[in-house]
């Protein structure tokens, strides 16, 4: 009878007698609550039947890709959320557009003043206004979900992937250590680590993502290129003679990159409101950054008095993660080829 | 099932020296351990240097690792900033946050699998989609955020609780906290069953059981629910060790002196020991959590058998 690993070798090669595939699915969930949610509910979700309707009337053979994007094309969830993201991307890019004050002008004598004229969020604690504020806090999230999913994403798949393709060895370490960062509570090891730097810029925040988010794609990476190699068009190639690197960069990793877009795309989501919740503790951006997660920790001493300079940041925020974990719904509903 | 378990217990051991020596050498490498010890002012070079020789900070990092976990396994994990005992702050920190978990693992419990059970005998219809949007909406939602929303909302503006916990923090005072604590893993639990009874509504043997005539109710709770479950017990079960981990935000809000408070306390403080500590325990706590799941796995589903 298999065994049932908990989170290591044979995890894609359970027979019929195997756990059904929810716990896989839920074993890589590790302590880190925020950081992990996207690999979890990526592969949740994953199992979810239904969703977009079949293909239509045979004309060609379409690729999994032209395919996924005639679906995303109908999905109402995907244009939503895309159209949300692109308008978030366009004014972090060019903030002035919608705002033309600056985020660091303030006038103490408005301090914690409600929406006026010219004003329509009111002011902060420091007489800022705040919604110029938040316009120019987006690019900060933006610019720490993308780098880091970026971070994450690459190093992730590059070495999750070698390990799956290579196995051996280098596998099994790489299981153990992974196995390791999972252990680790991603709120604590973010405050462990930031605590003492003193850097104003993102790039310790970014940093430190990386370094505690890689497993998880790893181990999505590697899972996927394990179960792609045993595909006969693999074999095939080897047969042929194919160098291990062509195999890898021309057969597997195009049918192995599905499932570490759909993660990356859920994981940038929550990377934003682990940048905010950091940010909120202390350890993350520092001023004179402008960032939702600061100007919420600050405005949250202000609860009773001025809830308005809470409130907006917060939204802007919830709604700039919900739109990025909606477009990981999406597009994992078109790249899953369970539902074709 | 034994050789499991002993194979189990043994691959445990690398995660636990590995997790605490990373968590070492971040603290330690990091932050310097001395730095908290003169007060507000900077320690003038003597008083470093002898400080640092009299805690066996001159030593090279790993003799300073193997001492500390040498001491740990004797059960001394060292004093805190204050001069109490680790131990002692642990003794009283512990009970909180572990009462703040039950709770949150109640409310997954109670409303998750719920909320699950109906979306999924109802798919597609209203009742479906209006849950699945609020999930995705709790999950969007940092959990800081909601914590301090609830915080406004029914502490202060209709002043239903009181905005913090006093420190005896009793069952009571931490139903709200706990309910945000639990509320992002809620939505994944809630989703998690849905997927689950949806998936094995068709399944042979429910169809069997609704033919020979068994009624709809119990169908449903002997039949779908008892198959149902066993992926939602793992996500709850490894969730323990995360629920106790990410207390620290929610511990924060309301002002909670549990684990995740003197954690912080800690770190403010720079105090290597109360900081190691706790987080030792805390990945001993998941470690441990992670082995029973997969152990309650055979006694839920008799078709899993350990070799």
């Amino acid at each position: 009878m298999p065994e049932q690993p908990p989170y290591e070798e044979e995890e894609f090669h359970h027979g019929p007698e195997g756990p059904p595939p929810e716990d896989l699915a839920i074993a890589p969930t590790g302590f880190g609550g925020t950081m992990d949610l996207g690999s979890s509910e990526a592969e949740t979700l994953e199992r979810t039947p239904g969703g977009p309707e079949g293909t239509g009337p045979k004309e060609k053979p379409r690729s999994l890709w032209s395919d996924a994007w005639r679906d995303l094309r109908r999905n109402p969830v995907f244009i939503i959320s895309a159209l949300v993201i692109l308008f978030l991307v366009v004014i972090s890019i060019w903030p002035s557009l919608i705002t033309d004050q600056s985020p660091l002008k303030c006038d103490l004598a408005k301090a914690q003043q409600g929406s006026q004229p010219g004003h329509p969020f009111g002011f902060d604690g420091q007489g800022c206004d705040v919604y110029t504020r938040t316009v120019y806090g987006t690019r900060i999230s933006i610019s720490v979900g993308v780098l880091a999913t970026l971070g994450v994403a690459l190093l992730g798949s590059f070495l999750g992937g070698l390990a799956g393709f290579y196995g051996g060895v280098g596998d099994s370490i790489l299981s153990r250590i992974t196995d390791i960062f999972f252990a680790i509570p991603v709120v604590l090891g973010g405050l462990v680590l930031l605590s003492v730097v003193t850097s104003n810029t993102i790039w310790p925040v970014v940093g430190f993502m990386v370094l505690l988010g890689w497993p998880q794609v790893s181990r999505i990476a590697r899972g996927s290129v394990i179960t792609t190699k045993e595909n006969d068009y693999v074999h095939a190639a080897r047969a042929l003679g194919a160098s291990n690197s062509r195999m890898l960069l021309r057969h597997i990793a195009p049918n192995a990159v599905a499932p570490v877009i759909v993660v990356a795309t859920i994981a940038l989501g929550t990377y934003i409101s682990l940048e905010a919740t950091l940010s909120y503790l202390g350890v993350g951006l520092k001023p004179p950054t402008v960032s939702w997660g600061i100007d919420i920790s600050s405005a949250s001493a202000y609860i009773r008095q001025a809830p308005h300079m809470l409130l907006w940041p917060a939204g802007a925020l919830a709604i700039t993660v919900l739109a990025f974990i909606m477009l990981g719904d999406a597009v994992r509903d078109a790249l899953d080829p369970k539902l074709r | 099932m034994g050789r499991y378990v002993v194979r189990r217990l043994l691959q445990m051991i690398p995660v636990f020296f590995g997790a605490t020596i990373l968590i070492f050498v971040m603290v330690n490498v990091m932050g310097d351990p001395i730095a908290g010890l003169c007060g507000e002012r900077q320690c003038d070079p003597a008083t470093a240097a002898q400080l640092r020789a009299e805690f066996g900070l001159d030593k090279p990092l790993w003799q300073q690792y193997t001492t500390y976990i040498g001491h740990i396994f004797t059960g001394d994990f060292g004093t805190a900033f204050n001069g109490q005992p680790v131990t002692e702050l642990m003794s009283t920190a512990f009970p909180v946050t572990i009462r703040l978990t039950i709770v949150a693992i109640f409310f997954e419990i109670v409303i998750g699998i719920t909320l699950g059970v109906i979306t999924g005998l109802r798919r597609g219809r209203p009742v479906d989609t209006g849950v699945l949007l609020l999930t995705l909406v709790v999950i969007s939602v940092p959990t800081f955020v909601t914590g301090l929303l609830a915080q406004l909302l029914l502490g202060i503006q209709w002043g239903w609780i009181k905005p913090s916990v006093s420190t005896d923090a009793t069952f009571g005072e931490l139903i709200v906290p706990g309910l945000v604590l639990a509320s992002v893993s809620l939505a994944y639990v809630t989703r998690l069953t849905r997927t689950s009874i949806a998936e094995n509504k068709r399944s042979d043997y429910v169809r069997t059981a609704i033919a020979k005539g068994l009624p709809r109710r119990r169908v449903t709770t002997r039949h779908l629910l008892r198959n149902s479950l066993i992926p939602v017990v793992t996500f709850i079960g490894t969730d323990i060790g995360a629920l106790m981990g990410g207390a620290i935000v929610t511990e924060r809000i309301f002002n909670i002196h549990g684990v995740g408070y003197q954690l912080y306390q800690g770190i403010v403080h720079q105090n290597t020991q109360t900081v190691v500590g706790f987080v030792t325990i805390l990945v001993l706590i998941f470690v441990v959590a992670n082995l029973l799941v997969d152990l309650l796995y055979a006694v839920l589903d008799p078709r899993i058998r350990y070799a």
